[in-house]
C-alpha cells in the first residue's frame, strides 16, 4: 500500500496505515473470527462430549433403550419409552394451549384492537412472563395451580371418567398442572414470533382487504391468517422445541412416574425431568444411562429446532418478497 | 329492461346494519380476543401476588447474612445469603466468558463478514442454540469439566450458564451492529481507518445500547436458570470459600426446598423466589431502558 502524507500546512500531518495498526487490525479480526467459529465448535464439542460419555450405556442397552419402559437403578434396567411418550404428549398439549392463546394475543396486539399504549402494556405483560424463572413457576404450580386444579379434575373424572383423558383422578402432581405451566412458558415465544409474522404483512394487503368491505374478523380469517401462516407455523415449531427441553417446572409438577397413559391427570415423566430428578442421587451406572437419555433429548430438540429455524427463514423470505 | 336496473341487479346491497350476522360475529371475535388476552395475563399477576404475599414477609437483614437452615431447623430462622452470592458469582463468571466471545462473534456476523459461510453457519447454530434445552448445557459441562475436575464447582456452573448466554448476546450484538448507519462506517473508512479502528471508534460506540440490551437479557435469563446448575454447581449449605467447590444458588435452593416437608423451608423457597424474580426483573427492565436509546 502506498503511503500518502498530506501536509495540512498547520503543522499536523495525517498518515497512512502504520505497520502496528495493520498488525493490531489483523489480530483483532482474527479474534473476531475465532469467536464466531467458537460457537460452531461449541455445538460440535457439546454433541461430542455427551455422545462419548454416553457411549458405554449405548453399547449396553442399544436400541431397546428406546422401546422399554422400566427405569430401575437396582436391577440396572433402563428404558425411556415412557419418558419419550411423556415428553411428546406434554409438549403437544402445551403447544395446543399456547398456540390458541399465543396467536389470539398476537392478533389482538397487532390488528389495531387497542390503543397503542394499552397494546404496549399487554405486550410487556406477555414478555415479562418469559422472564419468570422455571423454578419459580414450578413452585407456583405446586402451591397455587395444583390446589386450584384438583376440584376441577375430580369433577371431570367423576363425570366424564369413561373418557380416556379423564380416566384417573389428579393425585397431586400430574400431567395437567405440568402442561399448563409448560403452556405459560411457551406462550411468550409463540406470541412474539406470531406478532412478527403479522407485522410483516404489507400495508397494501390490509388496505385491499378492508377496501373490499370485510369486517375485521373476516379480514383476519380470510387474508391475514393465511398470509402469516408460515410465520405462525414457525412460532409453533420453535415453541414446541422449547417445550421439549423445559426441565425444572416439569420435574416439580409432572409426578415423575414411569408410565404411559392418555389421562390428563395421571403422573408422567419427561426426558428432561427424568434427568433433573434422577441425577442428584444417581450412581455411576445410572448416570451413564441418564447421559444416554440426554443424547435422545439432544437429538429430538436439535431436529425440531433446525426445522423451526429453517421454516422461519423460509417464511420471512416468502412474506417479504 | 333499462340499463340502470341491469346495473343495479348486479350490485350487492351495500347498506350495513349493526345487528346483522357478520357484524355480530365480528363483535363476538373481539370479545373472544379480549378474554384470551386477559386470561393470558392472569399467571403473571398471580405469580407476582403470591411472591409478595408468601415471600415478602420474611425479608429482613438476616435473610442476606445467614445460611439456609439445614435439616430440622424448625424455628424459622436462617437466610439465603450464600445462595444470593453464589448466583451472582456464577452469573458473573458466565458474563466474563460470554460477553467478549458474543460481541466479537456478533461483529463478524453483522459487519466483518456477514455473508461468509462462517457467519451463516454461526448465525444458524446460534439461532438453534437459543432453543437449546438448558439442562443439556449442564450435562455437557458435567461431561467436559466436572468429571475431569472431580468436583462440582462455581466455575463449572458459570461455564454452563455461559453456554446459554452466548447465543442471545451474539445475535443481539449482530442486530445492533447492523443498525449502525452505513454512511458512518463509510465515513470512517474514508478517513483512513482500518476496519478495527472503524469498529472501536465508530461502530461499537454507536451500537453499545443495542449490545447492552442483549447482555442484560442474557444475564436475566442466566440468573433464573436452574437445570444446568444441578449438574455443575449442585448446592451447598455453607458460605463459598473458593470457586472450586459445590456452590449454592437461589434457583437450586428453591428447587430443593420446594419439596421439603417443613413450613419454614417452604417459606424460605418463596422468599428466595421473590429475590430471584426481583434480580431477573431488574436486569429485564434495565435492558428495556437501555434499548430505548437505540439508534
Amino acid at each position: 500500500m502506498t503511503m500518502i502524507n498530506f501536509d495540512t500546512g498547520d503543522g499536523t500531518v495525517t498518515h497512512g496505515i502504520r505497520a502496528s495498526e495493520r498488525i493490531s487490525d489483523r489480530l483483532f479480526r482474527a479474534a473476531c473470527y475465532t469467536a464466531a467459529a467458537g460457537v460452531i465448535l461449541l455445538l460440535v464439542y457439546i454433541a461430542f462430549q455427551i455422545g462419548v460419555k454416553a457411549l458405554p450405556a449405548m453399547q449396553d442397552y442399544g436400541f431397546s433403550f428406546f422401546t422399554t419402559q422400566t427405569w430401575n437403578a437396582q436391577k440396572q434396567e433402563f428404558g425411556i419409552l415412557a419418558e419419550i411418550w411423556g415428553t411428546l404428549y406434554s409438549s403437544l398439549l402445551a403447544l395446543v394451549i399456547a398456540g390458541v392463546f399465543g396467536v389470539s394475543v398476537a392478533i389482538f396486539l397487532t390488528q389495531d384492537y387497542l390503543p397503542r399504549w394499552l397494546a404496549q402494556i399487554f405486550r410487556t405483560i406477555v414478555e415479562l412472563l418469559a422472564a419468570i424463572p422455571s423454578v419459580v413457576l414450578g413452585l407456583w404450580g405446586i402451591y397455587v395451580l395444583i390446589p386450584v386444579l384438583r376440584p376441577i379434575a375430580d369433577f371431570l373424572h367423576d363425570t366424564f371418567g369413561f373418557l380416556g383423558i379423564f380416566s384417573t383422578a389428579l393425585p397431586g402432581p400430574g400431567l395437567a398442572p405440568a402442561v399448563i405451566v409448560l403452556a405459560i412458558m411457551v406462550l411468550p415465544t409463540v406470541a412474539a414470533i406470531s406478532q412478527d409474522a403479522f407485522q410483516l404483512i404489507p400495508g397494501k394487503v390490509k388496505e385491499a382487504a378492508y377496501g373490499m368491505g370485510t369486517t375485521r374478523r373476516e379480514a383476519i380469517f380470510k387474508v391475514f391468517l393465511p398470509t402469516a401462516s408460515s410465520g405462525i407455523f414457525a412460532s409453533l415449531v420453535l415453541g414446541f422445541g422449547r417445550a421439549l427441553g423445559e426441565t425444572m417446572a416439569l420435574a416439580m409438577l409432572i409426578g415423575n412416574s414411569n408410565q404411559i397413559s392418555w389421562s390428563l391427570f395421571a403422573p408422567a415423566n419427561t426426558l428432561a425431568a427424568l434427568l433433573a430428578s434422577s441425577w442428584p442421587e444417581a450412581g455411576p451406572i445410572e448416570q451413564q444411562a441418564l447421559l444416554y437419555a440426554a443424547v435422545a433429548l439432544l437429538g429430538i430438540t436439535l431436529l425440531v429446532n433446525v426445522a423451526g429455524v429453517l421454516i422461519m427463514a423460509f417464511s420471512n423470505k416468502q412474506q417479504v418478497s | 329492461m333499462s340499463d340502470a336496473t341491469a346495473i343495479r341487479s348486479g350490485v350487492p346491497d351495500l347498506t350495513r346494519k349493526p345487528g346483522e350476522r357478520r357484524a355480530l360475529t365480528d363483535k363476538a371475535f373481539t370479545t373472544f380476543l379480549w378474554v384470551m388476552a386477559v386470561i393470558a395475563s392472569v399467571p403473571l399477576f398471580s405469580v407476582l401476588y403470591m411472591l409478595i404475599a408468601k415471600g415478602g414477609g420474611k425479608i429482613s437483614l438476616s435473610l442476606f447474612t445467614e445460611l439456609p437452615p439445614a435439616g430440622f431447623a424448625l424455628d424459622g430462622s436462617g437466610g439465603i445469603g450464600n445462595a444470593i452470592i453464589g448466583t451472582l458469582v456464577m452469573v458473573g463468571i458466565a458474563s466474563l466468558i460470554s460477553i467478549p466471545v458474543g460481541v466479537l462473534g456478533g461483529l463478524v456476523l453483522g459487519l466483518i463478514a456477514p455473508d461468509s459461510i462462517l457467519a451463516k453457519t454461526t448465525r444458524f447454530i446460534a439461532k438453534m442454540l437459543t432453543g437449546f434445552p438448558s439442562i443439556l448445557a449442564g450435562v455437557f459441562v458435567y461431561a467436559a469439566l466436572v468429571i475431569v475436575m472431580k468436583t462440582y464447582s462455581a466455575v463449572a456452573g458459570g461455564i454452563g450458564l455461559s453456554v446459554l448466554m452466548l447465543p442471545t448476546i451474539i445475535l443481539t450484538a449482530e442486530q445492533a451492529v447492523r443498525m449502525v448507519p452505513q454512511r458512518m462506517k463509510d465515513a470512517a473508512i474514508g478517513m483512513g481507518c482500518t476496519p478495527t479502528q472503524t469498529i472501536w471508534k465508530v461502530v461499537l460506540p454507536t451500537a453499545i445500547p443495542g449490545i447492552l440490551t442483549g447482555i442484560m437479557l442474557a444475564v436475566a435469563g442466566a440468573a433464573g436458570e436452574s437445570a444446568p446448575l444441578l449438574f455443575t454447581a449442585l448446592f451447598s449449605y455453607y458460605w463459598m470459600s473458593s470457586l472450586f467447590e459445590p456452590t449454592a444458588s437461589l434457583s437450586i435452593l428453591i428447587f430443593n426446598f420446594s419439596s421439603m416437608p417443613f413450613e419454614a423451608q417452604i417459606e424460605l423457597a418463596w422468599t428466595a423466589s421473590l429475590i430471584l424474580v426481583l434480580i431477573v426483573l431488574i436486569f429485564n427492565i434495565l435492558s428495556r431502558i437501555v434499548g430505548r436509546k437505540r439508534v
